[in-house]
C-alpha cells in the first residue's frame, strides 16, 4: 500500500504537482469504537453530567458519565475508550466523576475535529456495526490525503477531478466524471428563476437551478470527513455540498435562499461607485465601479461576483427553497476585487485563475444530485444557463517537428496525440503545407489542437508542448549538453573585482555586505549631500533611501562590531550606488570602498614608521598597497576637503589624472553622530576607472648592467607644500635616468622652524648602457635641489 | 730526527687537544703547520740529514702532519658542533608565545559561493554577464512575459524607486532581466550566466532578506531542447555539489519559461533538495530580446546563491550573512 502511495506521489510530482504532504486520516481515531446508548439516568451528585451505560460491542454495559444530553436510547455514538489519545491530545482514562465511574468518552464532533459543534454528542447514522471502529465504519479509515502545491498556470487541478484527469491519463487508466441522476419534478425553472447578463464581458455564463422542500440538517458524516480532509469546516448540509461540488469539480457555486430573491430573478452587471452591500461575513463592503455584482429584481446587489455572497440572501436552517447558482467570472474583475478588499475565497481563488466555463452544467447537476439525496430536495425542471461574452476554444497548430526538437523526442504525430487525447486537447491531424486537409494519420506532419476549456493558461503551441513533455515524462527528452563555440571567461570589471578582493583581503580586510538601503537622515548625518533616490514602498523608513555613497553603510557595520565589542575592524565592501540621473534609469555605479577602526586622534611628526597608527595615515597605506597590488602606475593624491572626511585629513585620489575616488578619515562630527569611538580610517574608489588597467599586462622594461647610483636629498619644507608635490618635482627633473623617488624620512624639530619640516629622499640613478660617472650624478644633483627650491621655496638642509 | 719529529707532532697534538675555541684553533692550525711551525721547520731540514736516513724521516713528516690535520679537523667539528649547541641554547625561542589572532581578511561567503559558481560555468564554457539592479519595469517584467495586471506580478513583492513615471523604475526581483538585456545586446549564439543582487519587499526573517542573490542562466542557439537544459543542470550539479549528486526536472510554472521545470538536487543520501526554476525560453521573451523563435531555441534557469552559501557552511539564518558582525566574517 505504501509503496503505491509513493508511485503515486511520484506520478504526481512527475506531473508538476508538487506533493507537499501525505497524510493517513485513519489513525487520529485509534480506540474510539462505535457504541449504542443502552441506558441514561441522571448523576446522584451532579446536575450537568449524566450517567449513560453503552454497548461497545460486546453487549455488557459500560458506564460512562456525560456532559451531553442530545442523546436518546437506542442511538449510535462514538466512544473513546480508556486509553485512547484524542485528536487533540487528551488522554482518555478510567476515572472517577463525582463517585461513579466513567469508562471512556463519549465524543463531540468537535472533539473528533470533525466540526466546530462542541455542544452535542456527534449521533452517528443508525446501522452501523456497534463495536467497530469509527474510523473504519465512517470509510474514513485508510483515507490518504495528498497535500499539493497547484502552481498558478493550473486552476483545473483546483479540484479533485482535474487532478484526476492528470493522474489516470498518466497511469492510462478510464477517467469520467460524475453523472448525476435524480429525478426532476414538473415545474420548470423558467416559471420560478431568470437570469439577465448586463455586463456580458464581466460574465460569459451564468448558470441557475431550483431546488425545493430542502431539509437543511447535518451533513452526513462521510461528508463532513471529506472537507474536514480537506481543510473545510463543515457547516450544515447545503453549505457543505456546495464546498463539497467546489472541491470535486472545482466550480465554485452560491446558494441563495429563493424566497429572500424577489421573483427569482439575477442580474450581472459591474458595480457603481457609492453602493454598498453587506457579505455574507457580516461586514459592509463599499462597491466600486470595477467590481462585478450580482443584483436582484430591484437592482440592488446581493453579491459580489465571484468573491463573496450577500448577507441578506443567505440560506438559513429555515430555508426550504434554493436558488442555486454556478457562474464564471472575469479573471481580473474578480482578482481587483479581491485584492482591493483584502478578501481571498476559495471562489475568488479559482475565478481568478479561470474555472471552465463550460463546467456549470455539471456542477449544478452534481450539486442536485445530492441535494436530492441529503436534504430530501426536489428539483425544478431544467436549468437556465445565459451567456455573455464567452470566448470560443481555442485551436493552435502543433508541428510534430516542432515538438521533437524543443524536447529532443521522436514522437509520431499519432503518438503526440495519444498523449494529448486523455487529458482532453481535442486533435486534429493535418499537413503543414496544406495539400490535404484530412490526411491519415500517418502522412500527418502536425495538430490542429482544441485547447479544452479548463485550461485557460493553454494559448499557444508551447504550451502544447509543455502537455506533451508533461505527460510524456520530462526524463524520457534525456540529457546532453550543448557545447559553446565561444570560451568561457570572466569580464574585465569581474576579473578587477577579483583583484582588489584579493589585495584587500591580504590587507587585512573582511568583505562586508550592507543592505543599500539608507534611513532619511543617513546621508546627512555621514555629511553627505542629501540626494538619495527615495522607494515608492519602502518596508521600514529606516530604508527608504538608496545609497550614493558606501560610507553609511560600512559605518554602521563599525557600529555593530562596537556594539558587540569586536575590538578595530577592517571591513571593506564592493558594492553598487545610485544617484538620480536625467536618463531612463539612475546613475548606477560600482565602488570599492575600506575602512578602518579603532585609531587615536594623534598628530604623529611623519607620515613615515608612525602612519600606521593614525587613522588617515592608514587610508593612505592602504590605497598604495592596493595601488601596487593592481599595477596603477600613475595613482596620485592631493589634499583635499571631501565630504563626509576630516576636513584637514583627506585627499582626492587621481590615477591617471581623473578623479576616482577619496582617501583620508571620517569626519570626527560624523563619527560623533554614529558614537563611533576613535577615529576610522576610509577610502572609496570607482572601481569602473581601475578596470582597464587591472587588464592590461605590465610592459618588460630591460633591467640595467651598469651600477645604479643613489642620492639622498633632504628638504626644510614648508607644512604647506605636500610631500607628493616635491617627489613629483624630483621625478621630473631626474628624467629618465632616474629609476626611483622615495621619501625615506620626515622630520620636525623646533630648529627648522614652525610649519616646517625636512623631508628626505632617497633618488636612485642609473642609465641603460653605461656606469654613471661621478659628474654626472653631481649634474643631476644639484639640477634637483635647484628645481625644488624655485618650484616650492625648499632648501637643502 | 725521527725522535725530534715524534715530539714535536706530540706537542702540536696536545696543542690541538687544548684549542678551546674554533678561534684558539685557528691559531693552532697557524702554530702548528704555518709556515714557521715546528714541523714545517723540519721539513726544510730534510735536505741537510743524509740520505739513507732521508727518506725515513721523510715519511715520518708527511705522517705526522696527516696527523696533526686529522686531529685538527676532528677537533674543527668537536669545537663547532659544541659552539652550535650552545648558540642553539642561547637563542632559543617559545613559538608559541606567537598569538594566534592574525588579522587577515575574509571574502564574505555569498562571495565565495558566488565566485564558485561563476568559475563552474566559466569552466563549462559561458560568459558572465550582469545587469543594473535598478531596472525598468519593462525589463523585469513585460519583457519577461509577465504584463502589467498578470497576478504574478503580485508574488514578486516589488520595491519601485521614485524615478520617471511613477512604477516605472524598480529594484529588480530577480536576475531574469539580465536575459532581456544580454539578447538585446548581443547576437545568439549566446551562452551566459548572471549573478546578481536582486530585492523583494520582504521582511527579513531565517530565510528571507528584501536583499538577496540569484544566479541566471541563459543559453540561446540553434536546437536547443529540453535535453539541453536537462544535460547542463546535471553537468553543473556535479560540478559545483561534487560527486555523487545528481539533479531531476520536474514541471512547473513560470510565465518566462514554456516548458517550466523546477530543478531539484539529490544528495548522495538520496534526499532532496529544491533548488530553482529553470525551462525552455517562452517565445515571447525572445521576441521582446530581439531573437526569432522560429530559427532559435534556448532554456534558462535560476536559483538563490545565499542558500547554497549557508548550506556549506552550516549557517542556519539568512540574516547572519548581513549582520557585517567580524565574528560571523571570520569564521569563513
Amino acid at each position: 500500500m505504501d509503496n503505491d502511495l509513493d508511485q503515486l506521489a511520484e506520478v504526481m510530482i512527475d506531473l508538476g504537482m508538487v506533493v507537499e504532504d501525505v497524510v493517513h486520516t485513519g489513525p487520529a481515531w485509534d480506540g474510539i469504537v462505535v457504541a449504542e446508548i443502552l441506558d441514561l439516568r441522571p448523576h446522584p451528585e451532579a446536575d450537568r453530567i449524566q450517567l449513560v451505560d453503552v454497548d461497545a460491542g460486546d453487549g455488557q454495559p459500560l458506564q460512562v458519565c456525560c456532559g451531553a444530553f442530545n442523546m436518546k436510547r437506542g442511538d449510535l455514538v462514538p466512544l473513546a475508550t480508556v486509553g485512547t489519545t484524542m485528536p487533540g491530545g487528551l488522554e482518555i482514562g478510567r476515572r472517577k466523576l463525582r463517585g461513579e465511574w466513567s469508562n471512556g468518552m463519549l465524543c463531540s464532533p468537535a472533539e473528533l475535529e470533525l466540526t466546530g459543534d462542541a455542544d452535542g454528542i456527534m449521533i452517528l447514522d443508525p446501522g452501523l456495526a456497534v463495536g467497530r471502529p469509527l474510523a473504519e465504519a465512517l470509510g474514513a479509515d485508510g483515507d490518504v490525503l495528498f497535500d499539493l502545491d497547484i502552481e498558478a498556470n493550473r486552476p483545473d487541478a483546483l479540484s479533485v477531478a482535474g487532478v484526476a484527469r492528470d493522474v489516470a491519463a498518466r497511469l492510462g487508466v478510464p477517467f469520467t466524471l460524475p453523472s448525476p441522476k435524480f429525478p426532476e419534478a414538473e415545474q420548470s425553472v423558467d416559471a420560478l428563476a431568470a437570469v439577465d447578463i448586463e455586463a456580458p464581458d464581466l460574465c460569459p455564463r451564468f448558470g441557475v437551478r431550483v431546488l425545493h422542500n430542502v431539509t437543511i440538517g447535518e451533513s452526513p458524516s462521510w461528508m463532513a470527513a471529506r472537507l474536514v480532509a480537506a481543510g473545510m469546516r463543515p457547516i450544515n448540509s447545503i453549505v457543505d455540498i456546495s464546498n463539497y461540488v467546489m472541491l470535486e469539480l472545482g466550480q465554485p457555486n452560491h446558494t441563495y435562499d429563493l424566497e429572500l430573491v424577489p421573483d427569482g430573478r439575477l442580474g450581472v452587471r459591474m458595480g457603481r461607485d457609492g453602493e454598498t452591500l453587506v457579505t455574507l461575513d457580516d461586514v459592509e463592503r463599499t462597491i466600486t465601479a470595477t467590481d462585478g455584482v450580482i443584483v436582484d429584481a430591484e437592482d440592488r446587489p446581493i453579491g459580489l461576483a465571484g468573491v463573496m455572497g450577500g448577507a441578506s440572501t443567505e440560506i438559513s436552517e429555515s430555508t426550504t427553497s434554493v436558488l442555486l447558482e454556478a457562474a464564471v467570472w472575469d479573471r481580473m474583475t474578480v482578482a481587483r476585487t479581491s485584492r482591493r478588499l483584502g478578501l481571498r475565497s476559495e471562489a475568488s481563488t479559482r475565478f481568478e485563475r479561470g474555472v471552465d466555463p463550460h463546467g456549470i452544467e455539471l456542477a449544478l447537476d452534481r450539486f442536485v444530485e445530492l441535494a436530492v439525496d441529503i436534504c430530501g430536495a426536489t428539483v425544478a425542471s431544467g436549468r437556465i444557463v445565459a451567456e455573455g461574452n464567452l470566448e470560443p476554444p481555442r485551436t493552435v497548430r502543433v508541428r510534430t517537428d516542432r515538438v521533437n526538437s524543443l524536447l529532443n523526442l521522436e514522437l509520431t504525430t499519432s503518438e503526440i496525440a495519444d498523449l494529448l487525447d486523455p487529458i482532453g486537447f481535442t486533435t486534429r491531424p493535418v499537413r503543414m503545407n496544406g495539400s490535404e486537409t484530412d490526411p491519415t494519420p500517418a502522412l500527418a506532419d502536425a495538430l490542429d489542437v482544441i485547447i479544452p476549456t479548463w485550461r485557460p493558461d493553454s494559448a499557444i503551441e508551447v504550451d502544447v508542448i509543455e502537455e506533451i513533455g508533461r505527460h510524456h515524462g520530462y526524463d524520457k527528452s534525456g540529457r546532453r549538453v550543448p557545447t559553446p563555440t565561444q570560451v568561457g571567461r570572466l569580464s574585465p570589471t569581474q576579473i578587477a573585482r577579483r583583484r582588489i578582493r584579493r589585495a584587500l583581503l591580504g590587507d587585512g580586510f573582511s568583505e562586508a555586505m550592507p543592505l543599500p538601503f539608507l534611513a532619511p537622515d543617513d546621508l546627512a548625518n555621514c555629511g553627505l549631500e542629501p540626494n538619495g533616490l527615495t522607494l515608492s514602498n519602502p518596508l521600514v523608513a529606516e530604508e527608504s533611501v538608496l545609497r550614493t555613497s558606501l560610507l553609511p553603510g560600512l559605518l554602521k557595520a563599525v557600529v555593530r562590531n562596537q556594539s558587540h565589542r569586536n575590538g578595530p575592524v577592517r571591513l571593506y565592501e564592493l558594492g553598487r550606488v545610485y544617484e538620480p540621473a536625467d536618463a531612463e534609469l539612475p546613475h548606477e555605479h560600482e565602488m570599492v570602498a575600506a575602512c578602518a577602526s579603532g585609531f587615536g586622534p594623534g598628530r604623529p611628526s611623519n607620515g613615515g614608521s608612525e602612519a600606521a597608527s593614525t587613522a588617515a595615515y592608514a587610508a593612505v597605506r592602504s590605497l598604495y598597497r592596493l595601488g601596487a597590488e593592481l599595477g596603477l602606475r600613475g595613482l596620485t593624491i592631493s589634499n583635499q576637503e571631501r565630504p563626509g572626511l576630516h576636513p584637514t585629513r583627506a585627499a582626492t585620489v587621481r590615477f591617471r589624472g581623473q578623479v576616482i575616488g577619496e582617501v583620508g578619515e571620517i569626519d570626527p562630527r560624523v563619527l560623533d553622530r554614529y558614537d563611533i569611538d576613535g577615529r576610522v580610517a576610509w577610502l572609496q574608489l570607482e572601481l569602473a576607472p581601475l578596470v582597464e588597467v587591472v587588464n592590461t599586462p605590465a610592459r618588460y622594461k630591460q633591467i640595467s648592467l651598469y651600477p645604479s647610483s643613489d642620492i639622498d636629498l633632504a628638504f626644510v619644507t614648508p607644512d604647506d607644500v605636500p610631500a607628493t608635490a616635491v617627489a613629483t618635482t624630483l621625478s621630473k627633473t631626474g628624467g629618465p635616468l632616474l629609476q626611483s623617488v622615495e621619501l625615506f624620512d620626515v622630520f620636525r624639530s623646533p630648529q627648522l622652524g614652525r610649519n616646517q619640516r625636512s623631508l628626505a629622499y632617497r633618488l636612485r640613478f642609473q642609465a641603460p648602457d653605461r656606469t654613471l660617472t661621478d659628474e654626472d650624478v653631481a649634474e643631476l644633483r644639484q639640477s634637483c635641489i635647484d628645481a625644488v627650491a624655485s618650484a616650492h621655496g625648499a632648501e637643502l638642509r | 730526527m725521527i725522535d725530534q719529529i715524534t715530539r714535536q707532532a706530540d706537542e702540536a697534538a696536545a696543542a690541538v687537544e687544548s684549542a678551546a675555541t674554533l678561534a684558539d684553533l685557528q691559531q693552532v692550525e697557524s702554530d702548528q703547520l704555518g709556515r714557521s711551525a715546528p714541523l714545517t721547520l723540519s721539513k726544510r731540514q730534510l735536505g741537510s740529514i743524509p740520505v739513507e736516513n732521508r727518506k725515513e724521516a721523510g715519511r715520518a713528516l708527511n705522517e705526522a702532519r696527516r696527523r696533526v690535520e686529522s686531529m685538527l679537523e676532528d677537533r674543527r667539528r668537536t669545537l663547532a658542533d659544541a659552539e652550535r649547541a650552545s648558540r642553539l641554547v642561547a637563542e632559543r625561542l617559545d613559538l608559541t608565545e606567537v598569538p594566534p589572532a592574525v588579522e587577515a581578511g575574509h571574502a564574505h561567503i555569498v562571495t565565495q559561493a558566488w565566485e564558485e559558481l561563476e568559475d563552474v560555468f566559466v569552466g563549462m564554457g559561458y560568459e558572465v554577464a550582469e545587469g543594473p539592479e535598478v531596472e525598468t519595469d519593462w525589463h523585469n517584467f513585460d519583457a519577461l512575459n509577465i504584463p502589467a495586471g498578470h497576478p504574478a506580478r503580485d508574488e514578486f513583492d516589488t520595491i519601485y524607486v521614485n524615478h520617471g513615471k511613477a512604477g516605472s523604475t524598480l529594484l529588480r526581483t530577480h536576475t531574469s532581466p539580465v536575459q532581456i538585456r544580454a539578447m538585446q545586446q548581443s547576437e545568439p549564439p549566446i551562452y551566459i550566466v548572471a549573478p546578481g543582487r536582486v530585492f523583494r519587499r520582504d521582511t527579513a526573517d531565517a530565510t528571507h532578506m528584501p536583499v538577496f542573490h540569484q544566479i541566471e542562466g541563459l543559453v540561446i542557439d540553434k536546437g536547443i531542447s529540453l535535453a539541453d537544459l536537462a544535460g547542463t543542470i546535471e553537468v553543473f550539479t556535479e560540478r559545483y555539489f561534487g560527486p555523487g549528486f545528481s539533479s531531476r526536472l520536474r514541471p512547473n510554472h513560470f510565465p518566462f519559461t514554456e516548458p517550466s521545470a523546477e530543478f531539484d538536487i539529490q544528495r548522495p543520501d538520496g534526499s532532496w533538495l529544491e533548488l530553482g526554476g529553470c525551462g525552455m525560453v517562452h517565445p515571447d521573451v525572445l521576441r521582446a530580446g530581439g531573437v526569432n523563435p522560429e530559427q532559435w531555441s534556448g532554456f534558462a534557469f535560476g536559483f538563490g546563491i545565499d542558500r547554497l552559501a549557508l548550506m556549506k557552511f552550516g549557517v542556519d539564518d539568512l540574516r547572519e550573512l548581513f549582520t557585517n558582525d567580524v565574528r560571523f566574517l571570520r569564521q569563513f
